[in-house]
């Protein structure tokens, strides 16, 4: 018989909510441009001065993953017992790939910034999420038009069925200019828990990143 | 001196995102490295940036590096000793 | 589960348009790395290998107009099509996925005005993946990895997983990326370019040399004909995460100990050669140098191409995978083209002049900006 496994949690960061299992944990009224953030960082009462270093895209994934993670115990107990990270988005780093390309667009003004740079490439969002985690394990960025359930699906079945790692963070974490978009989903074995949020599979996945109850 | 030292740490809490901090909680005697501040190497190249393009002084080498961005004193008298402030 | 071939492949850089002349022109010590002024894409000048701009666009006429798509895309075709060409492959069909590795992928599009309709737009690498979908008439979506430096290995990885899980049948992982403004400044920023052509694991290192070029390679799980010489098998691979710093390689080599850990213990068998990632960054050749110590691994011969080809990102994965394949059907062993003198504290077996060995495995490994690292086993 195939193993099952289930949604345990999700992270919804969206429209100015971030919602956690279907409940509304916080209503922000500012706009974007890293304020809604802040004040969500500062509502929850986090302290890690990482945060402020960070561009908008990880500052998005690292709040819900934050939320998503809460009161979970994380500690790896070695190879094969990790919690594996595979996320996606569509536009990848653009919205920091902007900054740096404006850094440069001025030989006369031409100061490109390392902290910055660093943070044009979509994958830094899972470093950042590993190292306050301290998750050694498998890790994944991917880009896709849109949500794609079925990709996340295929991979993640895949790395534990394998056990590559023992559960998953998934999801997707879209930064874009005065878009934003995050679903952050925890997936675990069925021996971990009763039932969780649903069965793991791509209809619940995309049922949670539509709303559709 | 002393304005040059209070207009550093200014620009350093600034460009380096040290969001929570004022410039009255730095020390500008006390290492910005390892200990003290405890910056990282992203923040020394930030450092690097900012002498360049806020003083027009440019770092080349990682051992002009490392005694320049000693300290915020060390950073302020460099920066005087080069007439840039 | 089943076994994972590869049956073609193909390399574009500054050392050719195929994988036979960069193997050829790579064992004859050439290196595609130079000296560039262009203000176009640096204030000052600077060293890095490039493909041959006209050459490129005469190669990919022949398969449609060169006006009608973006450099990084030509290049990327370009290496497909050479590498179908070998084959006798149907890919429209639904066992077959493409798996696109790239950073940065069309990011030179970025500043240009728009000239180009939605220049802008062109830059989201799912648009350029659809681009390929439908030039190469694909049934599915492809699969698009964007894990900075691991990518390409990380393709290959992934890929092979998926043949062996019988999910596809035919998986062509392509990696891809180019020398741009974007990127040389930011690197320049990092302080991590060196003046001069790189020098892996050398004790003068300075830092890294930027490459362009792709790499494609073609997974199957049907045995290849006997004609094919000595087909390699893709075993299991891993990535993981050093947990530590964002660009910072761990100084205890962690995240890429437990890659190469674990690889090996998932495929039980010993290593004959060792394919690093080499950059020739301070960091990230002593790190190589802790990781491979921690894994008893120190006097297996080990190599970076990275002296030939320079960092090619995206691509760096596929082509020095491949490159590590031809070491294997060959029994040769490639020199370290840019090392002279040991430059680790931990020492290793850095191989410094071609010679023959018998070699049945390759381990490759690499590393990327946000902690990551993969490993990987070919074998005969």
């Amino acid at each position: 018989m195939e193993e099952k496994y289930f949604i345990s949690d999700y992270c919804m960061i969206r429209n100015n909510r971030i919602i956690l299992n279907g409940e509304v944990l916080y209503t922000g009224n500012e706009s974007l441009q890293g304020e809604l953030l802040t004040a969500a960082y500062r509502h929850f009462n986090i302290s890690y001065a990482k945060f402020f270093k960070m561009d908008n895209l990880c500052k998005l994934g690292f709040l819900a993953s934050e939320l998503l993670l809460r009161g979970k115990n994380m500690n790896e107990t070695g190879p094969g017992d990790e919690v594996g990270i595979l996320l996606s988005n569509a536009g990848s780093s653009i919205d920091t790939d902007r900054n740096h390309q404006k850094s440069i667009s001025n030989r006369n003004e031409y100061f490109p910034s390392p902290s910055v740079f660093v943070y044009t490439l979509a994958n830094i969002v899972i470093g950042e999420i590993c190292i306050r985690h301290k998750l050694y394990g498998e890790s994944l960025f991917l880009i896709e038009k849109e949500f794609n359930a079925g990709r996340l699906y295929e991979q993640v079945k895949q790395w534990l069925d394998e056990e590559i790692v023992r559960s998953c963070i998934t999801g997707w974490v879209e930064m874009n200019g005065n878009h934003y978009d995050s679903v952050m989903y925890f997936i675990q074995k069925s021996t971990d828990l009763q039932d969780g949020i649903a069965i793991f599979d791509p209809e619940k996945l995309t049922d949670i990143y539509l709303q559709r109850n | 001196m002393e304005a040059l030292i209070a207009k550093l740490k200014n620009e350093i809490i600034d460009v380096l995102n040290l969001t929570e901090m004022t410039p009255e909680s730095i020390d500008e005697n006390e290492p910005l490295f390892v200990e003290g501040l405890g910056l990282d190497s992203i923040d020394a190249l930030e450092l690097i940036v900012l002498l360049e393009r806020n003083y027009g002084l440019k770092l080349v080498t990682a051992e002009e590096g490392k005694t320049v961005l000693k300290s915020v004193k060390t950073m302020a008298e460099y920066i005087r000793k080069n007439n840039k402030g | 589960m089943k076994d994972v071939y590869i049956i073609s492949d193909n390399i574009i850089t500054s050392l050719g348009f195929s994988t036979a002349e960069n193997m050829q022109r790579m064992m004859a010590g050439e290196t595609g790395i130079r000296q560039w002024e262009d203000q176009a894409l640096c204030p000052v000048p600077f060293w890095a290998s490039r493909v041959d701009d006209e050459l490129l666009k005469e190669k990919f006429s022949v398969y449609a107009n060169p006006g009608d798509f973006s450099r990084f895309e030509q290049i990327v075709i370009c290496s497909v099509m050479d590498t179908l060409s070998n084959t006798s492959l149907n890919v429209s069909d639904e066992k077959t996925l493409l798996i696109l590795s790239t950073t940065k992928g069309n990011i030179d599009l970025l500043n240009k005005p728009a000239d180009h309709s939605n220049a802008e737009k062109s830059v989201y690498l799912w648009q350029t993946a659809a681009k390929l979908q439908h030039f190469l008439n694909l049934v599915h979506t492809p699969m698009i990895v964007s894990n900075a430096c691991i990518s390409g290995l990380m393709a290959v990885i992934i890929g092979a997983r998926l043949i062996r899980a019988g999910k596809y049948e035919k998986v062509i992982v392509t990696g891809a990326d180019l020398v741009t403004e974007f990127v040389l400044s930011g690197f320049n920023s990092f302080l991590s370019l060196s003046s001069g052509p790189c020098k892996p694991f050398d004790k003068n290192r300075q830092g890294l040399s930027l490459g362009e070029g792709a790499g494609t390679l073609i997974l199957t799980s049907e045995q290849p004909s006997p004609e094919l010489v000595a087909p390699i098998h893709v075993g299991y691979g891993f990535s993981t995460n050093d947990a530590n710093h964002i660009s910072g390689p761990s100084r205890t080599g962690e995240g890429l100990y437990l890659a190469i850990r674990k690889t090996l213990e998932k495929n039980m068998t010993r290593v004959d050669y060792i394919s690093a990632h080499g950059t020739a960054t301070p960091f990230n050749d002593e790190m190589e140098s802790v990781a491979l110590t921690r894994a008893s691994l120190q006097d297996i011969p080990v190599n970076s191409y990275k002296g030939y080809w320079g960092h090619t990102l995206g691509a760096a994965g596929v082509i020095e995978s491949i490159a590590g394949c031809y070491s294997l059907a060959g029994n040769q062993l490639i020199r370290t083209l840019g090392y002279t003198e040991p430059g680790t504290t931990h020492p290793l077996a850095i191989i410094d002049n071609n010679r023959n060995a018998t070699l049945n495995s390759c381990l490759k490994i690499a590393s990327g900006f946000g902690g990551c690292n993969a490993a990987l086993l070919l074998y005969k």
